[in-house]
């Protein structure tokens, strides 16, 4: 609690006094702004409790199955715990971690998976966002026709498309490859368009008055500002891919996502576990690799400008 | 305007011989660059084993697909009415989970943020720990939660709140981090102690960055939940799975298509409320 002066102090005599009917409408003023406040936040509140239960309901939400089945989440973690012990450390290490040459080589191919699918994806990207940037094409009906075509690559999940592909192209990582370049394209091409968007106009005024056709104005004009921003995204992009290939094998589109589900259903405890710290351990790595290029790549812009 | 003829350019490139001269360091770097990422696109092609024959049959096949599928037709009636019942549950799921996920997230993300809990260790370990939580994919968290309370919608929601505790833990802890000091120090100088510091200098600044995380997570939820009926867990993408199984194209297509509406619509009104909340200015 603050100390509060007493009248007489001579502190209070500096401070100059509101007139009380002045001092009244300010409370009243206040007053109504807290209350207001208030109703908005009750009727927020309410909103969002009758949101919640009604989603409880259409969910199958049920407290008491999950109160009396939580245990089985720490045991499931519980049981995918190796048998180890430190006299035996070696031994029970390559047991826990037996299947190591195959989860390696598959690894290999669910990071190959994702490079190649991002790198396809960007391509197409890349070829897109020009058309898509309402600063380059004059034509409304292809920046609406080009937008509408990446946010429906964007929008199907890349697994749907993989369910799909992989009853077109056979089994294999083919279809995982496809299904991630489509998807990645309308991703990149949805955030290129973006940054072209953003450029500054005046080197592509320049390039277009000196003579330069469409391809030159891209070229010359756009493309130099916007390649370190593009690689920065096509990266991000690649992270997020790595953890999608890796569930690809789950509808049979290759890489480690095969093996995991295998695992999984038929209660192989220590290999999902072990499976899992692979994937988590590239994961991670992966992340710190292209955190640091991308910053890395957006210093050499911040320089640049 | 005449054009340069070569004597002009000649005359140029003497004057700035800096600009025309061949950067042979800039270029070779370039070159190395672009070799070694077409390398590594052909070593995986190769490595991959991709038939490049079956390629164009896999085309051709497609197109056959893309013809069955027109137009999206869901059957029946009282089938169409499964497949919106389908997609109630599937927004229940992303709803619920989005929800679920932040409120559990939030907490551990002012352990996770620098400048409220100063204690080196606790700060690497919840770092790594919602890292790790991170980089377990949410159909791999759904397949875990299916085996625990069983086949579902409840499962799905589970499972999202799983993997968002691990993406909003950072984003909401780097929210945090990126904090204007001043505030805290104002109130701890006005006498105030930690924890007022955090809830009326801290919260004020970052509670509205947090709330529009969440929105603009909650489309990208919305597709994440489509999809985990694949294993099993409830909502649109079970029903789409089976019908891709059977080779169903007309509903198939419906059901994409319910998907594109919905996912559209839950965007629309996420950004309109991001907006309400935080204003038109760019989102961080």
């Amino acid at each position: 609690m603050l100390p509060v002066l007493s009248p007489k102090h001579p502190m209070r005599a500096a401070i100059p006094e509101l007139p009380q009917a002045r001092l009244q409408e300010l409370a009243d003023h206040y007053a109504n702004a807290v209350a207001a406040k208030r109703r908005q936040m009750s009727l927020g509140s309410a909103f969002l409790v009758g949101a919640v239960l009604a989603a409880g309901w259409m969910g199958d939400v049920d407290p008491w199955k999950f109160a009396e089945n939580f245990w089985r989440f720490p045991a499931y973690f519980a049981g995918m715990v190796p048998k180890f012990s430190f006299a035996s450390a070696w031994v029970d290490l390559a047991e826990w971690f037996w299947g190591l040459p195959r989860w390696m080589r598959l690894l290999g191919d669910t990071l190959l998976i994702a490079y190649v699918g991002t790198l396809t994806g960007a391509i197409g990207g890349f070829v897109l966002c020009f058309l898509a940037s309402a600063n380059l094409v004059r034509s409304r009906a292809i920046v609406f026709l080009t937008r509408r075509a990446l946010e429906f690559c964007r929008t199907v999940p890349e697994i749907v498309f993989a369910l799909i592909f992989v009853l077109a192209f056979g089994l294999g990582p083919l279809p995982g490859v496809l299904a991630l370049a489509i998807h990645t394209m309308g991703a990149l091409g949805k955030q290129f368009a973006e940054v072209v968007e953003n450029i500054d106009s005046k080197p592509i005024e320049g390039v277009a008055a000196s003579g330069g056709s469409w391809l030159q104005i891209v070229r010359f004009g756009a493309v130099p500002q916007v390649l370190s921003n593009f690689a920065s995204y096509a990266l991000l992009r690649f992270e997020y891919n790595v953890r999608s290939a890796a569930v690809m094998g789950f509808v049979g589109a290759g890489g480690i996502g095969q093996d995991l589900i295998e695992a999984v259903r038929k209660f192989y405890f220590t290999d999902v576990s072990a499976i899992l710290l692979l994937i988590v351990a590239t994961v991670m790595v992966i992340d710190f690799i292209t955190e640091r290029v991308r910053h890395h790549l957006l210093g050499l812009q911040d320089a640049g400008t | 305007m005449t054009a340069l003829d070569d004597e002009n350019r000649a005359a140029i490139a003497e004057r700035h011989p800096e600009i025309f001269r061949t950067d042979w360091r800039r270029r070779s770097m370039i070159v190395t660059g672009l070799g070694a990422a077409v390398g590594l696109f052909l070593f995986g092609i190769v490595q991959l084993d991709i038939p490049l024959k079956r390629l164009s049959d896999g085309l051709f096949m497609l197109g056959g697909f893309l013809r069955l599928m027109l137009p999206p037709d869901p059957g029946s009636w009282a089938q169409a009415l499964i497949y919106l019942h389908a997609l109630g549950e599937t927004l229940s799921i992303a709803f619920l989970g989005t929800l679920g996920g932040a409120l559990l997230a939030f907490p551990a993300s002012l352990l996770a943020a620098r400048n409220v809990v100063a204690n080196r260790i606790v700060h690497f370990l919840s770092r790594r720990g919602l890292d790790t939580i991170r980089g377990i994919d949410t159909l791999i968290w759904a397949l875990i939660w299916v085996g625990v309370v069983g086949l579902g919608p409840f499962a799905g929601i589970l499972a999202l709140v799983c993997s968002d505790f691990g993406t909003f833990g950072k984003l909401f802890s780097e929210a945090i981090e990126a904090a204007d000091r001043k505030p805290v120090e104002g109130i701890q100088a006005a006498g105030g102690n930690h924890l007022h510091g955090i809830r009326f200098g801290l919260l004020p600044q970052v509670v509205p960055i947090l709330l529009s995380q969440v929105l603009y997570y909650f489309e990208s939820n919305t597709r994440s939940a489509t999809i985990i009926g694949i294993v099993g867990a409830g909502g649109i993408g079970l029903q789409l799975a089976e019908q891709i199984r059977v080779l169903e194209w007309q509903r198939v297509s419906f059901l994409i298509l319910l998907i594109l509406v919905a996912v559209s619509a839950i965007d629309w009104i996420s950004s309109k409320l991001r907006f309400a909340i935080i204003g038109r200015r760019a989102i961080a």
